[in-house]
């Protein structure tokens, strides 16, 4: 279960500084599946990271699992980002050298797991996405929407509880992206916490429910019949408002 | 993490830019081979001028005419010192204890000839006792005659090459050779010994010491070889010979060489330059550790977002020193590799070249090149490895 409380995330670009989040409150129950929406700026990107325990509040409290996580220091986040969390990504971030199969190892690589069951799990997590007979290939060798599953069994295979995904069919055709969608609904049916973040209603329409953010705030909730109503919000809907994921770079 | 998936990952990494890592590896095997193969020449020089002195035995003294210091020019040029004579010579043998043995020489060059064919060659006159003090010995036939050093009978023993190219395909012992207007019967060959201290044994003609005086009709001596009994000092018995010989002709107009000074005196020029030579190519370890820090850093740089996946994906920031540091690591390794290969490689050429230069690198700048090796670049690793662990994830992912 995620609780945040007064979660405020700013960060100091010059003289000036930017509010990312601010006041956000928000439960997300064990098997949710939850999309994020808002335009650019919005602040959903940077709630994404401090839910990844990428990021920390400014100030607030961030509860995982009934713990609190927002005072963690590096080493306990690593482990919690090991164990608890896994990511998948627009760019899906496949390590071009090695194989799908050696992708979908190596967060047990660095985990420390032994070599056979290493292999036995990896194997497992790429025949759940359905690409046993891609796993000795090179991400150069695979389309978009097999590496997007690459990722996604790369981002299961250490059992998280939780999973979360930044606009994970922003590059993706409809028809490779319906399939990742299909991957990741599966994946929440069997109990995985899903957070997505997203500009597509139609991705979002999957979702048990949406929190639409602006400015740093969750302005709307949205469950059930009133998914339907999500109308596109583009990256271009608020001109002028400042891409908080680039300015924190 | 355990060590072998570690090395894994770095090799994977290091093999994913193939050209790049091969050429900062290069720069570390130039590195190492210049350190061996410039130690191993230095070691080389100092072994090829010890191998000279060592076949002379160790407790040799060598009295020349002149005086070093008050002349300041060679011993034997300048200064006009009194001629070394049979009668210093005897006077050494009958009146220093510490000599065990000694033999006068005196020395020219002149033309020898048998039949046909004839040569320049060096004629040395001395005693019987040459064979030993200069640890010499016959293939043939017997050396000079014990006798009156002052009646020289009309007998050579010839060089190995000598006796080769004056008698072809024959045993010159008993026949006669011409050396200058005299005719000398061959009693003995000297076994083939090569050259020493600039005298090519096998070239040499050895007659009677008083027989050479005639022929170069000369009556001083060249050098008079001592060799001291076993276990006195060498520095002591030197100084008596000068004291004696100084008495005999009223100033200190000679100058005794021993072998342990001479020797003692160019190895330690010789191991300051093997010593400037290794500081010379460690320099270049130094280069080749910077070019492995760039390259480092350029992986890194390129490898951001890499970087920013591992610390999603929950690596530790230890985790992401170690596996940047051993990809330094294994390069400056695999460039030491290479660098003892050529190393050795190119010292076995030269030796190939040069077979009396017994060049060998010392075991102690294989060690120091390997270590340094090491050590540099795993140093030079650490800066882009620490860059690389400190990458905000965040900005890091949000590169393609």
């Amino acid at each position: 279960m995620i609780g945040l409380e007064n979660v405020c995330r700013s960060f100091a670009v010059g003289d000036s500084e930017v509010r990312a989040l601010v006041d956000v409150n928000e439960q997300i129950e064990n098997g949710e599946h939850v999309a994020i929406m808002g335009p650019s700026g919005s602040g959903k990107s940077t709630l994404l990271n401090i839910l990844g325990c990428l990021d920390q509040p400014t100030s607030g409290t961030y509860l995982l699992d009934g713990r609190e996580v927002s005072g963690l220091d590096e080493a306990e986040l690593t482990e919690v980002r090991r164990n608890r969390i896994g990511f998948v990504f627009q760019f899906f971030h496949l390590v071009s050298r090695l194989t799908a199969l050696e992708n979908v190892e190596l967060p047990m690589v660095f985990a420390g797991t032994a070599p056979p069951e290493r292999r036995a799990r990896a194997l497992k997590a790429i025949e759940h996405v359905g690409l046993n007979d891609r796993a000795d290939h090179r991400p150069d060798q695979l389309s978009g929407g097999e590496r997007q599953r690459v990722a996604l069994a790369r981002a299961t295979v250490m059992g998280p509880g939780l999973l979360l995904a930044d606009e994970p069919t922003g590059n993706l055709d409809s028809k490779s992206g319906t399939q990742v969608l299909d991957l990741l609904d599966r994946l929440n049916e069997n109990g995985l916490t899903l957070v997505v973040v997203t500009h597509d209603p139609a991705v979002a329409r999957r979702a048990d429910r949406a929190l639409v953010m602006t400015d740093g705030r969750i302005v709307r909730r949205l469950r059930g019949k009133e998914l339907e109503s999500i109308q596109g919000i583009g990256p271009g809907i608020a001109p002028g408002t400042t891409d908080v994921t680039s300015v924190s770079t | 993490m355990s060590l072998r998936d570690l090395l894994r990952f770095a090799i994977q990494a290091l093999m994913g830019h193939r050209l790049r890592s091969g050429l900062s590896l290069l720069g570390m095997g130039v590195g190492v081979a210049a350190v061996i193969m410039l130690t191993a020449l230095g070691e080389g020089a100092r072994g090829y001028v010890e191998n000279q002195f060592a076949n002379l035995g160790s407790s040799l003294l060598i009295v020349v005419p002149g005086k070093t210091e008050t002349t300041g020019a060679l011993p034997g040029m300048g200064g006009a010192p009194n001629d070394l004579t049979l009668d210093d010579f005897e006077a050494i043998v009958r009146r220093i204890r510490q000599v065990e043995r000694a033999a006068p020489i005196a020395m020219a060059t002149t033309t020898t000839s048998h039949g046909e064919l004839r040569r320049q060659v060096a004629v040395i006159g001395t005693t019987k006792e040459f064979l030993e003090v200069r640890n010499l010995s016959l293939g043939r036939g017997v050396f000079l005659p014990e006798g009156d050093i002052r009646r020289g009978a009309s007998v050579a023993v010839i060089g190995e090459r000598v006796a080769r190219e004056l008698f072809p395909g024959q045993n010159p012992v008993g026949k006669v050779v011409r050396i200058d207007q005299w005719r000398m019967r061959v009693i003995g060959v000297l076994t083939s010994r090569g050259t020493q201290l600039g005298v090519d044994v096998d070239e040499l003609v050895v007659v009677p010491v008083a027989t050479a005086m005639r022929i170069f009709n000369r009556s001083s001596l060249f050098r008079i070889l001592i060799e001291a009994r076993a276990q006195v000092d060498l520095d002591t018995t030197a100084k008596s010979v000068v004291a004696l010989l100084s008495e005999r002709h009223g100033e200190e107009d000679v100058t005794v060489i021993t072998q342990d000074s001479v020797v003692s005196s160019l190895g330690s020029i010789l191991d300051t330059l093997t010593l400037v030579l290794a500081a010379i190519a460690s320099i270049s370890l130094g280069v080749a550790g910077i070019g492995i820090m760039n390259v480092m850093l350029v992986s890194v740089s390129e490898r951001t977002s890499e970087v920013g996946l591992l610390k999603a994906l929950g690596v530790s920031h230890q985790q992401i020193v170690a596996a940047f540091l051993a990809e330094a690591t294994l390069l400056s390794l695999a460039g030491g590799l290479l660098g003892l290969t050529v190393g050795f490689f190119g010292v076995g050429v030269v030796v190939g070249i040069y077979p009396d230069l017994p060049a060998h690198p010392p075991g102690w700048a294989v060690a120091a090149a390997l270590a340094v090796a090491l050590v540099v670049g795993m140093v030079f690793g650490v800066l882009p490895a620490r860059r690389a662990a400190r990458l905000d994830p965040i900005a890091a992912l949000a590169r393609r």
